[in-house]
């Protein structure tokens, strides 16, 4: 059983983002590795496991500061890291880092799955790997909370509207885990301590045969901002039963949403 | 290229959702302004007798793949439907719903397409070249985000609850065109569809949501929290520290690591309002916050709070609305 996951470092979800001139300030920023790739590193393991055989990759796209991230990976129990870092990488959208990612795959061959995050919590796209998927020419099944796998497919369970879907694919396919799909491990000392001997290579570009022209953005930042604050209001007094009756009379006459 | 946008109609069980009627109104303000129209793209099994909403929310035309072939939805067959219709309609841009189906389909079709896309997008305006500027929140709607796409259509997915959609106007009407359907080859296929009981909005939806968190301190204090939310129509959320807990599934988990949602009215009970929470509410038209504790955060963010025990104040405010909507 061999698995690959598509891993991203991002900011800490408890960050307050500060922003001058129309731009994130990064100075003080904490990465973690992307809460939902932790589920999607879990899963792997687990398969790996229940399998008996296998490897599990993990590939994460990102500057010199991504080596923390990986060497986490690493430290759960991955086998394998590959750090694409290049300074060609900077600044890439969804579309050239899923180029960039499938150039990577195609490169560390066979695989029965692919795992990635159903989204990276710093620009939410929720892309990455449904792209992967076409440009590989693999079938998908996308935010998961429960996957099987027997007889060469897979069963999966993917989050909608009101409900699950159970989807039926066959094999290499790309998934990308929810929340709820398992609950990751900890690393151990064993594992901390194994991490820094386990294999771990770099690729440029020019690594994986990608022009630097090819990879031009199709997204365009043009600018950001924070949200307008929004004011605490007015807190009503009184016994709960006053300020539950004054509550619901607002709501209704003032507010206007009951 | 035209200069139409073309909307990808949300249909779920046979209908066209309010998400698809907001992108109209949107699609059509935008390129009316370029001298484009609206069109609209309807996908399903036994929809036809959709396409007159989607006229009269303001599409000119609608591209109708009405077959059985698409009674389930597969990313893979929708996205081959898909790409023959933007083949053969040449938007400018292409919006799409910021939900399960839209979400799983527009990647694929960008990939296909070989062009950018925009994931859960809450505003366009146009530059003055008349190409999109999309406003787009990230890290969880702590910064705002405005951006362009380089290539052509620009692809949108388009987050609900947030546009607004327009009044309907019965007398306009659309050409339909009826489609060939060729699925092609579709790998992963639904086979089961598990509903969860009480056919609740979903959040991304809803309009009210009661959302619980710490402060109902095990599964069975959310007993109020789903009782005040039964009586004003609501859906039932909950903070990250509630879903960690196990107390509730992390389908209501409202906040960075959950759903982000825009309802009219947004109750917190027992919810602190800790940072990666309130990235997922903050929009909400309008907060309450009830909470013992007098210096929690969610009070500077609330319209309106109540200081005081949930398991008092919440079934006193459910007797009230009870008793408003009797009326």
């Amino acid at each position: 059983m061999n698995t690959i996951i598509c891993m991203k470092q991002v900011p800490d979800t408890e960050t307050r983002f500060q922003v001058s001139s129309g731009k994130i300030v990064e100075e003080g920023i904490q990465y973690v590795v992307n809460p939902y790739d932790e589920y999607a590193i879990e899963e792997c393991l687990l398969k790996k496991e229940a399998a008996g055989e296998g490897q599990v990759t993990v590939i994460c796209m990102g500057p010199d500061r991504a080596r923390e991230a990986i060497l986490q990976a690493l430290a759960l129990g991955c086998d394998e890291a590959i750090h694409l870092n290049d300074p060609a990488f900077e600044g890439a959208d969804a579309f050239t880092t899923a180029q960039v990612l499938a150039a990577a795959i195609n490169k560390v061959g066979e695989y029965d799955f692919i795992f990635t995050g159903k989204q990276g919590v710093d620009n939410d796209n929720a892309q990455v790997g449904i792209l992967l998927a076409e440009m590989l020419d693999l079938p998908h099944v996308s935010v998961i909370t429960k996957l099987d796998i027997a007889g060469g497919k897979a069963t999966a369970q993917r989050e909608v509207e009101g409900g699950k879907q159970v989807v039926e694919t066959s094999l290499p396919a790309v998934f990308s885990a929810q929340k709820g799909l398992n609950e990751p491990r900890y690393p151990s000392f064993r594992g901390i301590r194994q991490a820094k001997r386990k294999p771990y290579t770099t690729w440029t570009a020019n690594d994986l045969g990608i022009d630097p022209a090819v990879l031009e953005s199709k997204s365009e930042l043009v600018s950001v901002a924070l949200p307008p604050e929004r004011g605490g209001g007015r807190i009503i007094e009184g016994e709960p039963a006053e300020a539950a009756k004054e509550l619901v009379r607002l709501l209704r006459e003032e507010a206007k949403v009951i | 290229m035209s200069n139409n946008i073309l909307v990808v109609a949300e249909v779920r069980d046979g209908a066209v959702k309010n998400v698809t009627f907001e992108m109209l109104g949107k699609a059509a303000a935008l390129a009316a302004k370029t001298g484009g129209v609206a069109e609209a793209a309807l996908l399903g099994a036994g929809v036809a007798d959709q396409a007159d909403l989607l006229a009269q929310y303001g599409a000119d035309k609608i591209y109708l793949a009405d077959d059985p072939a698409l009674e389930t939805f597969s990313s893979e067959g929708y996205t081959n439907v898909l790409a023959n219709i933007v083949g053969q309609a040449e938007p400018a841009a292409v919006f799409l719903a910021a939900s399960a189906a839209g979400k799983d389909i527009a990647p694929r079709l960008a990939a296909r397409l070989g062009v950018g896309l925009e994931s859960d997008c809450t505003d366009f305006a146009l530059d003055d070249d008349g190409r999109l500027l999309i406003t787009r929140p990230i890290y969880a709607g702590k910064v705002i985000a405005t951006v362009k796409l380089k290539s052509t259509p620009q692809m949108t997915t388009v987050r609900p609850n947030v546009l607004g959609a327009p009044e309907p106007d019965a007398s306009r009407t659309a050409a339909v065109e009826k489609l060939a359907v060729d699925v092609g080859n579709v790998r992963a296929q639904v086979v089961d569809t598990l509903m969860a009981e009480g056919g609740e909005v979903p959040l991304t939806e809803a309009t009210i949501i009661v959302s619980g968190g710490r402060g109902v301190k095990g599964p069975e204090g959310f007993a109020p929290v789903r009782a005040l939310a039964k009586a004003l129509g609501a859906s039932v959320g909950s903070s990250r520290a509630a879903v960690d807990a196990g107390w509730i599934d992390h389908s209501h988990q409202v906040g960075q690591t959950g759903k982000t949602v825009t309802p009219n009215l947004y109750v917190a009970c027992g919810i602190s309002g800790a940072i990666q929470h309130l990235a997922g509410m903050k929009t909400s038209k309008v907060i309450v916050a009830i909470n013992k504790d007098p210096d929690a955060p969610i009070f500077n963010f609330a319209d309106y709070g109540i200081v005081g025990d949930l398991f008092d104040v919440v079934p006193l405010v459910e007797k009230e609305v009870e008793a408003l909507l009797a009326e």
